[in-house]
């Protein structure tokens, strides 16, 4: 039967794939996509916890991340439009610097 | 006591002449001058009214107001007046007024002339000071202050390489003194717990053996102190030196007034000397003795006019301090009083010599002065036959008056009393050596040819210092002195001590003026090289002491100098600070490579972090 | 059922979160927000199967619907070239290789070595849907 750990394992696998994409990937566009996924692998945990503990604490956490989310991938990405117009660039390795 | 505030205002008229000096009128010259003058002129007008209005005041009188109180310890700022500090008064004020005199015409065309003043009028300050004080404390503060006015003014002419050198050893020498002068101080104040003269007195007097055995080492220790300032040997080596400065200075501070405090000290803190079971005197006898037949030896074979003089000063001061030493300080500050005239007019005949000659300081180049150069010649000769001791000028009472002492006195040493006549003799040798080859005779040069007599402002000084040089004598000035050490501190008079003293001193005179005759008269060059030989070369070398110290004290403060320098450049500098420096950069570098910028490296890092953080913390 | 059900959304999910990261075929960020998509959407599936039937939806809602078209403009905004999509570098291969690998061991030896807890299974759970009455503290009997 499926039990928490299974959850878990998928949770953690999820997690570091989106790690792996953060660390691996330089466009800016795909990190940012990584974190999503890493977002969501904890929204994963959170549920499944919530589930098998009989507790809405859980969910009630997932809303927040999700909210948080959607206001950070707002923001982040008008960011991301705003450097590439300056710089002509989304790739990491050309953003090394502070100064614009 | 009448006028209780007169004396601060003798003290601090010149030190206010120095502070404006220096603050205000630096650039107007004959301004600084004239305050300087006029605050030295009012210190000693201030200074007679003082003294017309209260007499000598034999019994003490103190006016003192609280300036430190540190736990138990209470130093005053208090004056000392009594009649050891009234007439030394007197002579600072005096002499050194007439000294300031004569330096307007001296240093008329200096740059510095200004900034001389304005040192003077410092030193001035300093040297009431240390008349003045009624505490060591004080006594040492203003002591010091002395020492640092004489080395500005040694140093007066500090472009000169050998005029900066000397201003720092004579500094450094007396730095030396000064050590076991502190050290002194500081063994009184823990023993006895109070600095002040009068308590100090009182305490003595009530119990003398309350020193105990510290009583020698005490009385030792306060004596470096005159060692060091008043050029005693071995510490002597300063003062011939400190010639390198102007020739007013060397007047007023290296023979009349300044190398004379160490006596003053001396005398001032006699009580604390003359202690039973103390052999402090004895010491300070023979070293006394000791530095006066020395320096009456060097003298004999020194060419520079003005390092006769010094060696002469020297020679002069050993004869104080062997007077103090064998029990009898009222004959050495008489013979202090009586020879800061007529030292004071010596030096100033010779630098009226070496301004007609312009600046040539080497007897042999002169010659045949007495008619060119009247007036000086005239003071000269009087001083001369003061420090001689030629009946009746004034040399021959107080000279009298210290080899009385060493017959009579309380710790009287035949020893000494030969070795002072033996001085004597040396002295009317080489002072007559002096004025034969300076003043008789054809003359040397083309400089001496053509030398004049000084202007009026040079030569009134030396008038005006012949006066007491001549007649200081009848002045009765070591009753004044012996009034402060209860009438016993001065010999006898009319006994036996003096009957002989007086004849032997006349005896001296007369040899050393016989010898100085057959030897000096029209000589063309020294004949004494020719006749002693190696020993003549010795003397005229200072006996190698300059070159001793510099082989053993310079080397080893050298080699000690040269190890700290290391110790600092290597271990401090570059271990120590160099060191952490050098680290913290080395880190900085290191972890500079971290610093990329690159968003990946940091996610790599941080990842690495946070999973060794929880494999920590899981594990 | 459910079983089957759970690993064909969590395989799907990890199947396109790699791709999403690590695409053999493409570079072209288009691709990986388009397998994003598909990733959440499994996650939805995979909150249906913990009955939180309205974060599934919400997660469908605000993922794949606001944040990926979001995304979706903002490549289009970008234009990015086509040289700017090169292959993955050895350097970052190598370090999220390293990075991620580490950190799921650590992950996955914590949850392998909290050992199964007996009877917490969803078969066990069936029919007990976590309701406020359990945030509360209120036995659900009530």
């Amino acid at each position: 039967m499926i039990g928490l750990e299974h959850y878990l394992t998928v949770s953690a696998l999820l997690f570091c794939l989106g790690l792996f994409g953060v660390i691996a990937r330089r466009n800016l566009l795909v990190i940012y996509m990584s974190l999503e996924l890493m977002l969501n692998a904890a929204n994963l945990a959170l549920v499944a916890f919530s589930r098998f503990n009989q507790d809405l604490n859980g969910q009630v956490m997932v809303f927040f991340v999700i909210t948080v989310a959607a206001a950070e991938v707002a923001v982040g990405l008008a960011l991301i439009v705003a450097l590439y117009r300056r710089r002509q660039s989304a790739n990491v390795e050309h953003l090394t610097t502070l100064k614009l | 006591m009448k006028l209780p505030l007169l004396p601060w205002l003798i003290l601090f008229l010149p030190l206010l002449a120095a502070a404006a000096g220096m603050l205000w009128t630096l650039r107007s010259p004959a301004r600084t001058a004239r305050l300087s003058v006029g605050a030295i002129a009012g210190s000693f007008l201030l200074s007679v009214v003082f003294i017309a209005v209260n007499g000598w005041l034999p019994a003490g009188a103190e006016s003192a107001v609280t300036w430190l109180a540190v736990g138990d310890l209470s130093v005053d700022l208090g004056l000392q007046l009594d009649s050891l500090s009234l007439p030394m008064l007197l002579v600072v004020t005096g002499v050194g007024g007439v000294i300031h005199v004569y330096s307007l015409g001296y240093l008329r065309d200096d740059p510095g002339f200004a900034r001389y003043f304005a040192c003077l009028s410092l030193f001035t300050f300093a040297m009431l000071g240390v008349v003045l004080a009624n505490n060591f404390l004080m006594l040492f503060v203003f002591w010091e202050l002395v020492g640092v006015s004489s080395y500005l003014l040694i140093g007066f002419w500090f472009g000169r390489p050998a005029a900066a050198d000397a201003g720092k050893k004579a500094f450094l020498t007396n730095r030396v003194g000064d050590f076991g002068f502190l050290l002194g101080i500081l063994l009184v104040w823990s023993t006895l717990g109070t600095l002040d003269f009068g308590e100090l007195r009182k305490i003595i007097s009530v119990r003398p053996d309350v020193l105990g055995g510290a009583a020698t080492l005490a009385g030792l220790l306060i004596f470096c102190g005159a060692v060091g300032k008043s050029a005693q040997f071995p510490l002597h080596v300063w003062l011939p030196d400190a010639m390198e400065g102007p020739t007013p200075v060397s007047a007023l501070i290296h023979a009349a007034t300044m190398v004379a405090a160490g006596v003053y000290m001396l005398c001032r803190v006699f009580f604390l000397l003359d202690l039973p079971g103390s052999h402090a005197l004895d010491i300070i006898g023979w070293i006394g003795g000791i530095t006066a037949l020395f320096a009456a030896v060097v003298a004999l074979q020194q060419n520079d006019i003005k390092r006769i003089l010094a060696y002469s000063t020297l020679s002069q001061l050993g004869y104080m301090v062997m007077a103090v030493g064998v029990g009898g300080p009222a004959t050495g500050m008489y013979h202090l009083t009586t020879h800061a005239f007529f030292k004071a007019l010596l030096f100033l005949g010779a630098g009226s010599v070496i301004h007609a000659l312009h600046h040539q300081q080497n007897i042999w180049k002169m010659g045949g002065l007495s008619w060119r150069m009247p007036v000086t010649f005239l003071t000269f000769l009087v001083a001369t036959l003061a420090l001689c001791g030629v009946p009746p000028f004034s040399g021959f009472f107080s000279k009298d008056a210290v080899l009385a002492a060493t017959l009579t006195g309380n710790h009287a040493n035949y020893l000494l009393f030969g070795l002072g006549v033996a001085v004597a003799v040396l002295t009317t040798l080489y002072m007559f050596r002096l004025v034969f080859v300076v003043f008789l005779g054809s003359t040397r040069s083309a400089h001496a040819n053509a030398a004049q007599e000084s202007p009026r402002i040079m030569t009134w000084p030396l008038a005006l210092l012949a006066l007491p040089s001549a007649l200081a004598g009848f002045w009765a000035i070591d009753g004044i002195y012996a009034g402060a050490f209860g009438g016993e501190g001065g010999a006898g008079h009319g006994g036996w001590g003096h009957t002989i003293a007086m004849l032997a001193s006349l005896a001296a005179v007369i040899g050393g003026f016989v010898l100085a005759w057959r030897l000096y008269r029209d000589a063309m060059d020294d004949p004494l090289p020719a006749k002693l030989g190696g020993l003549a070369e010795a003397m005229r070398d200072r006996f190698y002491l300059d070159e001793v110290y510099q082989g053993t004290v310079i080397r080893f403060q050298d080699a000690c100098a040269g190890f700290a320098d290391l110790f600092d450049r290597w271990i401090i500098a570059g271990v120590a600070v160099r060191g952490v420096h050098g680290t913290t950069e080395f880190v900085g570098r290191a972890l500079r490579l971290a610093q990329t910028g690159n968003l990946r490296t940091y996610a790599f890092l941080t990842v690495l972090g946070l999973a060794l953080i929880l494999y920590l913390a899981l594990g | 059922m459910e079983s089957l059900l759970f690993y064909l959304f969590s395989g799907l999910a990890l199947l396109c979160g790699l791709l999403v990261v690590a695409n053999p075929f493409s570079r072209n960020p288009v691709t990986s927000a388009m397998f994003l998509v598909l990733s959440i959407v499994s996650l939805a599936g995979l909150f249906v199967l913990l009955h939180a039937f309205f974060l599934a939806a919400v997660q469908i809602l605000v993922y794949a619907g606001a944040v990926m078209v979001l995304f979706l403009f903002v490549i289009m905004l970008l234009d990015l070239d086509e040289h700017q999509r090169r292959k993955l570098s050895r350097f970052g291969l190598v370090t999220g290789i390293l990075g991620a690998g580490a950190f799921a061991m650590i992950l996955l030896g914590a949850v392998v070595g909290s050992g199964t807890r007996e009877g917490l299974t969803t078969s066990t759970l069936e029919g007990r849907t976590a309701g406020p009455s359990a945030v509360l503290g209120i036995p659900a009997a009530l």
